[in-house]
């Protein structure tokens, strides 16, 4: 019975470990700057947590092989170097992980959260509520309205509960179930909540943000391929989450100025 | 057959368990508070209710009659653990100082009390804000867990009116190591709550 | 409560104090003060939840798998909810909250900490019971009463809650207008789950001062089994864990009751109606929940650590390797798990900075973890295996120990937690650790500890078989979630109407086969534990020639645990593969060798 879990483990290893390293399941090709940086972090981690995967395993399946053959008369052996050995190695390889994970990872992290975007960076308002995102661009005079909770109606499609008639920003306010956005510029996008709390995920971005109903938090990001996906909500938020989700377009330059224009005119 | 029952210093390491529970809850609840009350325009300072500080005296107070009770007489038992007659009027005054402990002790309690229906004049309730949900939460639990006390010096009193040997001091020394726990609880209680209530 | 003073002679004139053996049927097996018959009570209780859980969480893996079609017989047990067996997206969110609460607190925090601990730890240690008998008592009665608040939500008009274990406010706090299953349903639960850790808290309580106050003689610290040390431990961390659970629940009952505002704040709109909350915090909900919620992992791994050290060098025949090392590391984790719950709310909205100092100690906190998983391994190098089945799932412990520790590499930095955050790589994680690790813990104590508790023995035969299934199960089912979470498959999805995530529907399909199968598997250990109470052949009283206090006694145990007798103990527990009268070891109450060994 022993040999035999043995030969499950290494085979169990071996199988999974394959379907890892051939990427047969893998990320989406990445369309952004923060992209690099984090698709790096993974592949390391995913070779380091593999070696040390299979290593781990096969020494499992080895050893229980050596010692399952039921001989009575087979003299028991300690582990060379025993518990020393055992803590110098671990503190070893994890210290060396923490040294190159946290390094190159805080680096990562640093400029996705605390550096702040770019000057220059496109500024869009978006909105979580049950079971919806809206995106709201300034618009031609490039202010944006000031949004009122208790003036939110849906049925009229004030989103975002603009007061156009006493707040002139809001007049020319844009706002748009998809998120469309220009390649190459980079995008400031400011989250909150209509009611519960909620998470933006643009895989091919590499991008997740929770939204927290009571805070405004800023992300920005610069998408680098024109292509259209889409944004999902990862935050449980009630019974149409599995649903809430909508499409993210990156346009050209000149699409995305049309596109403005278009919406602008509506 | 039969068993055994734990020895007398499991009570007050039971206690001192208790004691550790007790304050990370409490601890799960200041810093709560003192985390919400930053610069949240919705805080809505209020003053305490002045009956506050007399309540807290009260309490301190308390803690020392419990102690004269403890310590009033260095036990009423011989060698041998048996009741030592002629120490029975020791026993008497431990018991008398007891009694006085839970009568400030009700003290306290109706006390607190008065606090909150005296908030509650001033349209100051639970749900009022975050300030005063606070208020009510951990005085009210404060009190739940003083309640708990109150009992366990109650039956540190009949212990002593019907029980021979060295377990009525045994659980005595436990009973008042909560009883002190508490009052030093509330003191912090009262000094956070004076300061950003 | 009084009554139960009748066979307690406390007011006795004697110096000492005893408690007689009860009478009467509801004092012996209902309201016993017996730790032994608590222990089989919380071990009933986690059968009970186990069987709910799992059960549940079919109707999930098939809902996922064919989202159009009906699930065969639900229409009949759940009209209300699944007419004619069709699966609503809330359905599927109140089943998963129900899953996920069932088995995280009814089942892998009751089943190996208060169920083999109660039974196992006071005789360990020599004892004839827990230090409070009567509070021990309470502690079960009070979580079976959680457990029953809990699965009263399934008989009320609107249902369970729907927002998962992790009850994230405002989504739980706001009441009914967040969704169905949001009123009564979600104030169950609430209140459920702070029963549950009053239970826990007596239940604590009783493990500290057991350990450290009713020790027989000879039991140094040092000399107690390495599953005792991790029940001790576990209790301190359950003490200070649940101490914070408590007023956590206690304010999100009153949010919900009485119209505070800890977790809600201004402004929202709900359901079309402006919410009447102001001033409080999302955030605080999480920081006080993961506060507790991180070391209720350790809570449910723990006592495996423990179980698995004990019966290793049992059936290796071979001393532990290290079992200084492993005490510390399991006090370092106990330590160290308190500083970690920030690596749940990396993308919370909490300031970026403390993402860093979280993901520091949780990459720390794999040191230990490290060590003792090596010190396992070199435990089973060069040892003479007798392969029973609690061997083997001790074996395959460590092997799904390190694969569910591993992925938690990915998750605990901040970076990769950017993608990887909300997706099925984290079901994966956590259904490897605590889903598949932490049960296996259990089945290998169940198959040890089944003579001790019962009196016979278990069938090997059937043993290996649940074993051999469930251990390519478990694989087939939890390691392809890591590959449909590098994908971006998200969770907590009812259903994948995405156009990216169309793709992953034969993953999910391969996933429920082996999940279905899994549950098949279970049946033969179902069928064993019944067939073996009943009919299994007489245990004796030491069947795997180990060496701790338990088995020095007959199986079961009388009632004051060794007849009267005080055992004194004069070895450790490690003293294996050494020669001794016995054969290859040495019992901790054989008399001192020459070479007195610690």
């Amino acid at each position: 019975m022993g040999k035999l879990f043995a030969v499950a483990v290494t085979v169990i290893t071996l199988i999974s470990a394959a379907l890892f390293v051939t990427h047969t399941w893998w990320l989406p090709p990445d369309i952004s700057v923060l992209g690099r940086g984090i698709d790096g972090q993974i592949t390391e981690t995913m070779v380091f947590t593999g070696a040390l995967f299979v290593a781990a395993q096969l020494a499992l399946a080895l050893f229980v092989w050596q010692s399952s053959d039921g001989v009575a008369t087979r003299v028991i052996r300690s582990f060379p170097g025993g518990a020393t050995f055992m803590v110098v190695f671990a503190c070893a390889i994890v210290s060396i992980e923490l040294v190159s994970l946290v390094f190159v990872g805080t680096k990562v992290w640093s400029s996705i959260y605390l550096d702040a975007a770019p000057a220059n960076a496109l500024h869009i308002d978006v909105q979580a509520g049950q079971f919806a995102f809206y995106f709201r661009y300034a618009g031609p005079d490039g202010k944006f309205g000031v949004p009122h909770p208790e003036l939110i109606d849906e049925g009229n499609s004030n989103f975002f509960g603009l007061d156009p008639k006493n707040d002139t920003a809001a007049r020319d306010d844009i706002i748009s179930a998809s998120l469309v956005v220009p390649v190459n510029q980079p995008v400031l996008l400011t989250m909150h909540s209509k009611d519960v709390g909620h998470s933006l995920f643009i895989p091919e971005l590499r991008l997740q943000q929770d939204f927290v109903p009571g805070l405004v938090i800023p992300v920005h990001f610069t998408a680098t391929g024109i292509t259209k996906t889409e944004v999902v909500c990862t935050q449980l938020c009630g019974l149409g989450h599995y649903n809430m989700r909508a499409y993210v377009e990156v346009l050209s330059r000149d699409d995305f100025a049309k596109w403005l224009v278009d919406q602008a005119g509506q | 057959m039969q068993k055994t029952m734990a020895p007398p210093s499991a009570a007050r390491t039971g206690v001192w368990v208790a004691i550790a529970a007790i304050t990370m809850s409490f601890a799960a609840y200041s810093s709560a508070m003192v985390i919400r009350q930053g610069p949240v325009p919705e805080w809505q300072h209020f003053r305490l209710p002045s009956i506050l500080y007399l309540n807290t005296f009260v309490l301190v107070i308390s803690s020392v009659t419990l102690e004269l009770a403890r310590r009033r007489v260095g036990g009423p038992f011989d060698s041998l653990g048996r009741v030592d007659l002629s120490q029975a009027d020791a026993v008497r005054r431990r018991i008398v100082w007891l009694y006085v402990t839970l009568a400030l002790g009700l003290l306290f309690l109706g006390g607190q009390y008065l606090a909150w229906t005296q908030l509650s004049a001033q349209g100051v309730f639970l749900a009022t804000s975050p300030s005063s949900s606070f208020f009510y939460v951990l005085t009210a639990v404060h009190a739940l867990h003083l309640l708990g006390g109150l009992a366990a010096l109650t039956y540190a009193l009949r212990s002593l009116r019907s029980d021979d040997g060295p377990r009525p001091v045994n659980v005595l020394g436990a009973a008042a190591l909560y009883w002190h726990f508490m009052a030093v609880l509330w003191v912090y209680l009262f000094v956070i709550l004076a300061l950003w209530v | 409560m009084d009554t139960v003073s009748a066979s307690i002679t406390e007011h006795a004139p004697a110096a000492a104090h005893h408690h007689t053996a009860p009478t009467g049927w509801i004092r012996k097996y209902v309201f016993s003060l017996d730790h032994k018959v608590i222990g089989k009570q919380y071990l009933g209780l986690g059968l009970l939840a186990v069987c709910t859980g799992m059960a549940l969480s079919w109707v999930m893996r098939y809902h996922l798998a064919w989202p159009d079609k009906a699930v065969p017989l639900l229409g009949l047990i759940a009209p209300k909810f699944a007419a004619g067996g069709v699966i609503t997206p809330e359905f599927y969110l109140q089943v998963m909250t129900m899953h996920g609460t069932i088995m995280v607190f009814f089942v892998l925090t009751t089943a190996p900490f208060a169920g083999f601990g109660n039974f196992i730890l006071p005789i360990q240690l020599g004892a004839e019971d827990m230090a409070f008998p009567r509070f021990n008592m309470m502690s079960f009665w009070v979580t079976f009463v959680a457990f029953a608040v809990l699965v009263a939500a399934f008989f009320i008009p609107d249902g369970p809650a729907l927002s998962g274990w992790t009850a994230y406010a405002p989504l739980s706090a706001v009441g009914k207008a967040s969704g169905p299953g949001e009123g009564l349903g979600q104030t169950l639960w609430a209140v459920s789950i702070a029963i549950f850790c009053i239970g826990q808290l007596l239940g604590s309580l009783n493990f500290i001062a057991t350990t450290l106050d009713l020790r027989t003689k000879g039991m140094t610290f040092m000399r107690m089994p390495y599953s005792t040390w991790a029940w001790f431990i576990t209790a301190i961390i359950a003490l200070i864990a649940f101490s914070v659970l408590l007023p956590a629940c206690v304010m999100l009952i009153l949010d919900r009751v009485a119209g505070t505002s800890f977790f809600i704040p201004a402004g929202l709109v709900v359901s079309d109606t402006l919410q009447p909350h102001s001033g409080g915090s999302p955030l605080l909900w999480q920081h006080l929940f993961w506060f507790f919620g991180h070391p209720e992992v350790y809570i449910a791994i723990v006592p495996s650590f423990g179980i698995v050290s004990t019966i290793l060098p049992v059936v290796c025949r071979k001393p532990h390797l290290g079992p200084r090392v492993l005490i510390g590391c399991m006090l370092a984790i106990a330590g160290l798990s308190y500083m970690v719950w920030g690596h749940h709310m990396f993308l919370s909205g909490m300031s970026p900075t403390s993402a860093t100092l979280f993901s520091v100690p949780t990459l720390i906190i794999t040191i230990p973890s490290a060590i003792v998983t090596l010190l396992w391994l070199g435990t089973v190098y060069g040892s003479k295996l007798r392969l029973t089945t609690a061997a083997l799932f001790c074996l395959a412990f460590i092997s799904v120990f390190v694969t569910g520790g591993l992925s938690g590499f990915f998750l605990s930095q901040p970076s990769i937690d950017t993608y990887l955050h909300g997706t099925y790589f984290v079901v994966g994680h956590f259904h490897f650790v605590m889903g598949v690790a932490a049960m296996f813990g259990i089945f290998a104590g169940t198959y040890f500890w089944f003579p001790k508790i019962f009196g016979r023995m278990m069938n090997e035969t059937l043993g290996k078989w649940h074993f051999a299934l469930t251990f390519i199960g478990v694989y087939a089912t939890f390691m392809p979630m890591h590959w449909l979470g590098l994908t971006g498959n998200v969770r907590r999805y009812s259903s994948f109407p995405s156009d990216y995530m169309h793709g992953s529907l034969p993953l999910h399909r391969f996933i429920t086969f082996s999940a279905l199968f899994l549950g098949g598997a279970q049946l033969i250990f179902l069928v064993n534990l019944i067939w073996s109470r009943f009919r299994g052949p007489i245990a004796p009283a030491n069947p795997w020639e180990a060496s701790s206090l338990e088995w020095d006694t007959t199986s079961p145990p009388p009632f004051d645990n060794f007849g009267g007798v005080h055992p004194v103990v004069y070895h450790g527990p490690n003293e294996f593969g050494v020669a001794s009268p016995r054969g290859d070891y040495v019992m901790q109450t054989d008399p001192p060798a020459a070479a007195a060994a610690v």
